[in-house]
């Protein structure tokens, strides 16, 4: 090189710099902003990564897959509602026993008076809403501290499922009502090595998704807001495509989708509507994060505070159906602990302790960063005492990345 | 040896952005009850906060000589150690502990082992109390005995730490007459037993009563330190206000229409102790197109008026009728209010206006959600476009509505606030100190925004203790004072000197 008088390389880097370094800067913005929106997601992959090593592949196995999802399917359905109970700045620990004693009770109509299934399941859901009608009451209107209610409730509903049950299990339930739990949607069209039902829900799950996000985008180009560059928004597109085929292609040439998986599948969409795109969601969201600035706003926060423990209720009933569908039995030891799963799930999938902050599919990512440790550490034979030292620490670390984060950034 | 137990020398002291302090001087002689006046922001308070270690030695500029020595205090229990005492305004005792028990806090009356020695806590406790004629048990808890006992707690607890200096922040502002009365006999008591006082106060006749010499404060300014026998009123008043309107105002011209709003008879009492009269028989109008101040210092009763006017969000027992447009409206929960038309901006925007946590947009539309929802799902693309119009049209700087709002400063956090109530398309607008800690340039526009709200036909009631705000946004002004409106003024009669005397008319004794 010639030894001429090169201009300092920090003048002016914005008149300098031709429109390629442009567009990768902005590139690597909306890179960075999707990985710090979904570092939750990147933990739970390489949460698989790692126990699909260690397990020498185990835990990817089409059956692997299959009972993930059926295992954890109750504490994604806390989870889901739970989240929401925990952005409004409340806490419900009494979803364990609530799910207990709904499944109890589903045991009497089903089992011993011989309802017919359907009946049992709306008779049971309208019991956890009574529930949730109690607790919501307690917290909203008479303005005890959700800790103080659910903690009763959880002492009041273990006692009430005991109370059902009379000391004694009750089985065998009519497998309409046990589909709930291990049931599969599969062989419609006949028996093939990979069953088309599946893969054809899922294609149409996949388009259903392109075409949304697409039209997402178009609106949102059409308002003049940011949109992310075209090449990532394909890529992305392309990576949840290829997540969702291979998902699928596991379970249809296993035994094809769990019922349990549909159901989930229904509330994550039904609850992330809620949340997003609902005044309700958007009332839960501004009582988390100020609520007095919520009550001068116009917002009946006793009101939202009220729907969301009998949305609680009914979730943890759902909860209960789905385990006691699963054991086949309903027993007094059922829902033992959920609600710390479900607790730690939202908090691992980024809910603020302090309300105001959270989403159903971070709970739901956080909810499947337990199965997976649950279920991998399983294979590998680590005993149940590890297991639980193992999810503690992992809840801790998820929260103190959290506050370090916010604190790093500033935060408020 | 001079007869000056204090002496303050050239005390500067800024903020980011504010110079809250600018060469303030202030001797107090030994034994002697020295007040300080001055409106609200002028500089006492953080003198005060100087002067007791609150702000530490070094961040401010100027000596303090306490007793002909220079002292610099890193915290407060440096000045403590030395005999000077701080009674903030906002008493800091802790309710559910005994009287002793708070006198005595981290100053315990140990015994053997290094145990409480409770015996004697609470005998010693029972001797301060004596000292300030409070007749109430050691063992009593704070909660249980009302805010002008508690006030006599501090003082014995001031006591307590052998006080040479006491500084009283605006001692009587929550007390009842009765109370009051009591508080300044023990304070010329104290005088008697060789203690000193500083007293903050805006009781003019209170002044008067009790100090030897009073010191105005003005723009971070001292402005003059008088005797007892050259005091007035008049004189105290003039300094106060004496300034030109240096702050610029845009022009406004009136166009007054009919009456929108009228308050008849509006009385609320106090949410815990229910006997309290905070705001009483309040009777004011408002018209379209017009701006109307009201006027009164701090805990004379305006937000409470606001606020509970707004939904009833401050308050029991209220009781009083409000018309709109002649009809009578009611307004008992905040949807009533803003579905009539009500908008409440409030004066603590970080506590009641904003979550902080969340964006632009969504604080924009968190009083309206309604208005962007279609079959009850909300039109985030509609939103953001509103949000967007609000961004250019008020000027709030930020990179984008998606911005959250704990991060903007605080004139843009309140054209956030002010836009969300704006958009939700109220007739009568109450706005509680709209430009409170906000700087001058960010002042202009939010008057300047008032100035359009009230151009487009709508009633505007601005409250504010900042004389020179009111005098020049306003059509028209009420001044309130312990919870009663004291006197009503067109702009052309009202006189920075006829506002303070009525926002501090005290009821007749």
């Amino acid at each position: 090189m010639s030894n001429q008088t090169q201009p300092p390389a920090d003048t002016a880097p914005g008149f300098q710099s031709n429109p390629s370094s442009n567009k990768a800067a902005s590139w690597l913005t909306h890179l960075l902003a999707d990985l710090g929106k979904n570092g939750i997601f990147i933990a739970l992959v390489v949460v698989v990564v790692l126990f699909s090593i260690l397990t020498d592949g185990i835990l990817l196995r089409p059956q692997n897959i299959s009972n993930l999802i059926v295992q954890n399917g109750y504490i994604l359905v806390l989870a889901v509602g739970m989240v929401m109970v925990i952005i409004a700045g409340h806490i419900d620990l009494s979803v364990g026993s609530v799910a207990a004693f709904v499944g109890a009770c589903s045991g009497v109509f089903a089992v011993t008076w011989g309802l017919p299934w359907w009946l049992s399941i709306i008779l049971s859901l309208a019991i956890g809403a009574l529930v949730g009608v109690w607790q919501g009451f307690w917290i909203a209107y008479v303005g005890i501290p959700a800790f103080i209610v659910t903690l009763a409730g959880m002492l009041i509903f273990r006692g009430l499922a005991l109370a059902v049950l009379g000391n004694a299990n009750i089985g065998s339930f009519p497998a309409e009502y046990r589909a709930l739990g291990n049931g599969f949607l599969t062989d419609l069209f006949g028996e093939f090595e990979y069953d088309p039902f599946t893969l054809g829900l899922a294609g149409i799950a996949i388009l259903a998704l392109i075409v949304q996000q697409v039209r997402t985008r178009s609106a949102r180009a059409k308002y003049g807001q940011d949109v992310e560059p075209i090449v990532w928004f394909v890529v992305k597109l392309a990576l949840i495509t290829v997540v969702i085929g291979a998902f699928a292609l596991a379970l249809a040439s296993y035994k094809g989708i769990p019922v349990t998986l549909i159901v989930l599948a229904v509330l994550v969409l039904i609850y992330g509507v809620i949340m997003n795109r609902t005044v309700f969601g958007r009332h839960i969201y501004a009582i988390g994060g100020n609520r007095h600035a919520a009550e001068l706003s116009g917002i009946k926060t006793r009101k939202v505070d009220f729907y969301l423990f009998v949305n609680m209720g009914i979730l943890a009933a759902l909860a209960g159906l789905i385990f006691t569908a699963r054991l086949n039995l309903a027993g007094p030891k059922a829902g033992d602990g959920f609600e710390l799963e479900a607790i730690s799930a939202a908090f691992i999938g980024g809910a603020a302790v302090q309300g105001g902050i959270g989403t159903v599919g971070g709970a739901i990512i956080g909810g499947l960063i337990i199965g997976v440790l649950n279920n991998g550490m399983s294979i590998l034979g680590i005993g149940i005492e590890w297991q639980q030292a193992v999810k503690g620490l992992v809840l801790l670390l998820a929260v103190a990345f959290d506050v370090y984060n916010k604190r790093r950034s500033g935060g408020r | 040896m001079t007869t000056n137990i204090l002496e303050m020398r050239s005390i500067t002291k800024t903020f980011p952005g504010v110079k809250a302090l600018a060469n303030v001087s202030l001797d107090v002689a030994r034994g002697d009850v020295h007040a300080i006046c001055g409106e609200n922001g002028a500089g006492k308070s953080t003198l005060m906060k100087v002067l007791s270690g609150v702000y530490p030695h070094g961040t401010y500029t100027g000596d303090i000589v306490f007793e002909d020595e220079v002292v610099e205090f890193r915290d407060i229990r440096d000045s403590e150690a030395k005999g000077i005492v701080i009674i903030h305004q906002e008493l800091a005792l802790s309710p559910y502990l005994s009287i002793a028990e708070n006198i005595f806090l981290n100053n315990e009356q140990r015994g053997a082992l290094g145990l409480i020695d409770w015996n004697k806590t609470n005998q010693e406790a029972a001797k301060l109390l004596a000292r300030v004629g409070l007749r109430e048990k050691p063992t009593t808890r704070i909660m249980d005995i009302g805010v002008g006992k508690q006030q006599l707690v501090e003082i014995a607890k001031a006591l307590s730490k052998r006080v040479k200096l006491l500084i009283l922040d605006e001692p009587t502002a929550a007390l009842n007459d009765e109370d009051s009365d009591h508080l300044l006999d023990l304070i010329l008591h104290l005088k008697g037993q060789g203690i000193t006082s500083i007293i903050i106060s805006h009781k003019l006749n209170e002044i008067k009563k009790i100090s030897d010499s009073v010191t105005v404060i003005r723009d971070g300014r001292a402005i003059e330190t008088m005797a007892k026998v050259d005091v007035t009123e008049d004189r105290i008043i003039k300094d106060m206000v004496g300034r030109d309107l240096e702050h610029r105002y845009p022009d406004h011209t009136p166009n007054v229409g009919e009456e929108i709003l009228r308050v008849e008879d509006w009385t609320a009492h106090h949410p815990q102790d229910v006997t309290r009269v905070v705001v009483n028989n309040v009777n004011l109008n408002v018209r379209a197109g017009e701006i109307v101040g009201i006027a009164g210092l701090m805990g004379a009763g305006r937000t409470e008026f606001a606020m509970s006017l707004f939904g009833r969000s401050y308050g029991s027992r209220i009781t009083g009728r409000v018309f709109k447009y002649g009809k009578e409206i009611k307004t008992r929960t905040v949807t009533e209010a803003i579905d009539n038309g009500i908008a409440y901006v409030t004066e603590d925007r970080k506590t009641y206006g904003l979550n902080l946590i969340d964006d632009i947009k969504r604080n924009i539309s968190m009083a309206s959600l309604g208005k962007l929802a279609r079959g009850g799902l909300v039109d985030d693309n509609e939103e953001y476009k509103v949000a967007n119009e609000y961004r250019t049209s008020m000027n709030i700087k930020a990179p984008s509505v998606l911005a959250k709002v704990g991060k903007l400063s605080g004139g843009n956090q309140q054209k956030v606030v002010l836009s969300k109530w704006i958009y939700s398309d109220p007739d009568v607008l109450i706005l509680d100190e709209p430009t409170r800690g906000i700087d001058v340039g960010a002042k202009y526009e939010i008057y300047t925004i008032i100035n359009k709200l009230a151009a487009a036909g709508k009633g505007v009631i601005v409250i504010s203790s900042e004389l020179p705000e009111l005098l020049g946004i306003s059509d028209r002004v009420y001044t309130i004072s312990e919870g009663r409106i004291t006197g009503e003024f067109p702009i052309e009669e009202a006189t920075p000197e006829l506002l303070i005397k009525h926002m501090t008319m005290e009821k007749a004794r």
